[in-house]
């Protein structure tokens, strides 16, 4: 599975863009995605990778889960898939 | 006090999908009842509706609002953007608060619950959409509409099932006629149509199986539409101040409550929200030339209504019942009435009632069936009477 193509076409579909114009050091912030657009990223990782996701849109930054750009995004997944297997 | 003026309007209900087509239908008298096409229609006893068809919710809104937008908040949208721009209005450049909304509305975002509890109940999920709540929640059109206009001042939704609208409208008018806005939009939005509202309302036993024939000896029920209707409402001195055009002037208002039965009409009730409305704008029964009845289709209502009408009125003026043509719009039913009310006040054309085969002897009413009919109307008043016995009544004149 490649998860960086998943979620990179997850924050694309968001963002109203290409997938292929999307790279890792782009802010979630500058792609447009805001509070309400970061809450339906989560539910679409949540989905597609049948993960739950720490997320409280109170404490945005305590659960760990990096929301910052799109290759934190691909990272914070990778981690959490990476737990459920071990 | 102030009187109060309707400047704009716009609807979206299964006549049309403007104010402009939706009042050709209903001078045409052409009814827009048809088969269901909703999912699980199958398993529906009743499988006829006045649906909103093909609705292009894509072309009128992005993929980020439409995350956000139940259908019957689409529906709004689209009548309120219609009714600002027929008003000459644009969106406040920083939140006025001497403008804002009330609507009306029975369901609020009822298919978004319902599509939570099939993705929980039917499809055993454990997530649902993260909006459903600020989709399903009764103010969400409401404010739908303040954000997109920047309508900054008092907004609410009012919930009184089949006379919401009406309730919204009546209390929008009494706001700006006393001071506490210039502006208002007010209407409703429903969008019922869906297997599990159109199963509650089966329960009921009072849904037609194959047309709404409104005091026709043959009525044998409500059928269900959809939709909504919204209204720019304004202190006339300020209308006339910008050059706005006046649609009709809302003259009053009045409510009553049956404090009888939960589903069952009473006629003192309704007759007591007429006389209500009638002294609320100074008019006597020999000034109304027109009355838009709740007439649902249904036995109870019908003659309960007809009974009322007789008792303020005696015999009474010319009587329509446009649900035979949009079907029982629920809590935007008085709103998208009110557009018939305004092609009677302003074009002098009673909008027919549909469907009518046979007089029925306990109703006497000179009901305009068949053809619409050419009258000079000067004033009318829009009936709405709600299960649980709430009764709301709009008297307007022309503007």
């Amino acid at each position: 599975m490649d998860v960086a193509a998943i979620v990179t076409a997850i924050l694309a579909r968001q963002a109203v863009r290409d997938p292929a114009t999307l790279r890792p050091g782009m802010r979630l912030d500058d792609l447009g995605i805001d509070s309400l657009g970061r809450v339906e990223v989560v539910f679409a990782i949540e989905e597609q990778f049948d993960l739950s996701v720490p997320f409280n849109a109170n404490t945005p930054d305590a659960g760990g889960f990096d929301l910052t750009s799109v290759g934190s995004v691909i990272a914070a997944v990778e981690a959490l898939l990476g737990e459920g297997r071990g | 006090m102030r009187r109060v003026v309707i400047t704009g309007m716009g609807t979206v209900n299964a006549l049309g999908q403007d104010a402009g087509t939706t009042m050709a239908a209903l001078a045409a008298g052409r009814p827009a009842i048809a088969p269901l096409e909703i999912r699980d229609a199958a398993r529906l006893s009743i499988r006829i509706g006045a649906g909103v068809r093909d609705w292009n919710a894509d072309a009128r809104f992005s993929p980020a609002e439409l995350s956000l937008y139940d259908r019957a908040t689409q529906f709004a949208l689209t009548a309120g953007a219609e009714a600002m721009a027929g008003a000459g209005l644009g969106r406040a450049a920083t939140p006025d608060i001497r403008a804002g909304v009330v609507l009306g509305t029975a369901g609020g975002g009822l298919q978004s619950a319902e599509e939570s509890y099939r993705t929980v109940f039917e499809a055993g999920r454990d997530r649902v959409h993260p909006f459903t709540v600020p989709r399903l929640m009764h103010n969400a059109a409401t404010s739908a509409l303040s954000i997109r206009w920047g309508l900054g001042g008092p907004s609410f939704t009012v919930a009184t099932a089949c006379a919401s609208s009406n309730h919204a409208i009546g209390l929008a008018f009494q706001m700006v006629r006393a001071g506490a806005a210039d502006l208002m939009l007010a209407g409703g939005a429903d969008a019922m149509l869906s297997f599990a509202g159109i199963k509650a309302w089966e329960g009921l036993r009072v849904l037609s199986p194959d047309g709404c024939r409104p005091f026709c000896a043959t009525r044998n029920g409500m059928v269900m539409g959809e939709g909504a209707a919204v209204f720019v409402l304004e202190a006339r001195d300020r209308a006339l101040a910008r050059g706005a055009g006046i649609l009709a002037e809302i003259a009053g208002f009045g409510m009553t409550s049956d404090a009888a039965d939960m589903v069952l009409p009473n006629p003192e009730g309704a007759a007591a929200a007429m006389r209500a409305a009638l002294d609320d704008a100074g008019l006597s029964p020999r000034d109304i030339g027109h009355i838009n009845a709740h007439g649902t289709g249904t036995a109870a209502n019908d003659r309960s209504e007809a009974s009322a009408i007789h008792a303020v009125f005696g015999e009474g003026p010319p009587v329509t019942a446009t649900k035979s043509l949009h079907g029982h719009c629920i809590g935007a039913a008085g709103a998208v009435e009110l557009v018939a009310c305004i092609l009677a006040l302003r074009d002098g054309v009673i909008a027919p009632v549909a469907g009518h085969v046979a007089a029925d002897p306990d109703i006497g009413l000179d009901l305009v069936t068949g053809h619409a009919r050419k009258a000079g109307v000067g004033a009318l008043l829009s009936n709405a009477f709600a299960f649980g016995g709430l009764n709301a009544v709009l008297a307007l004149r022309q503007g």
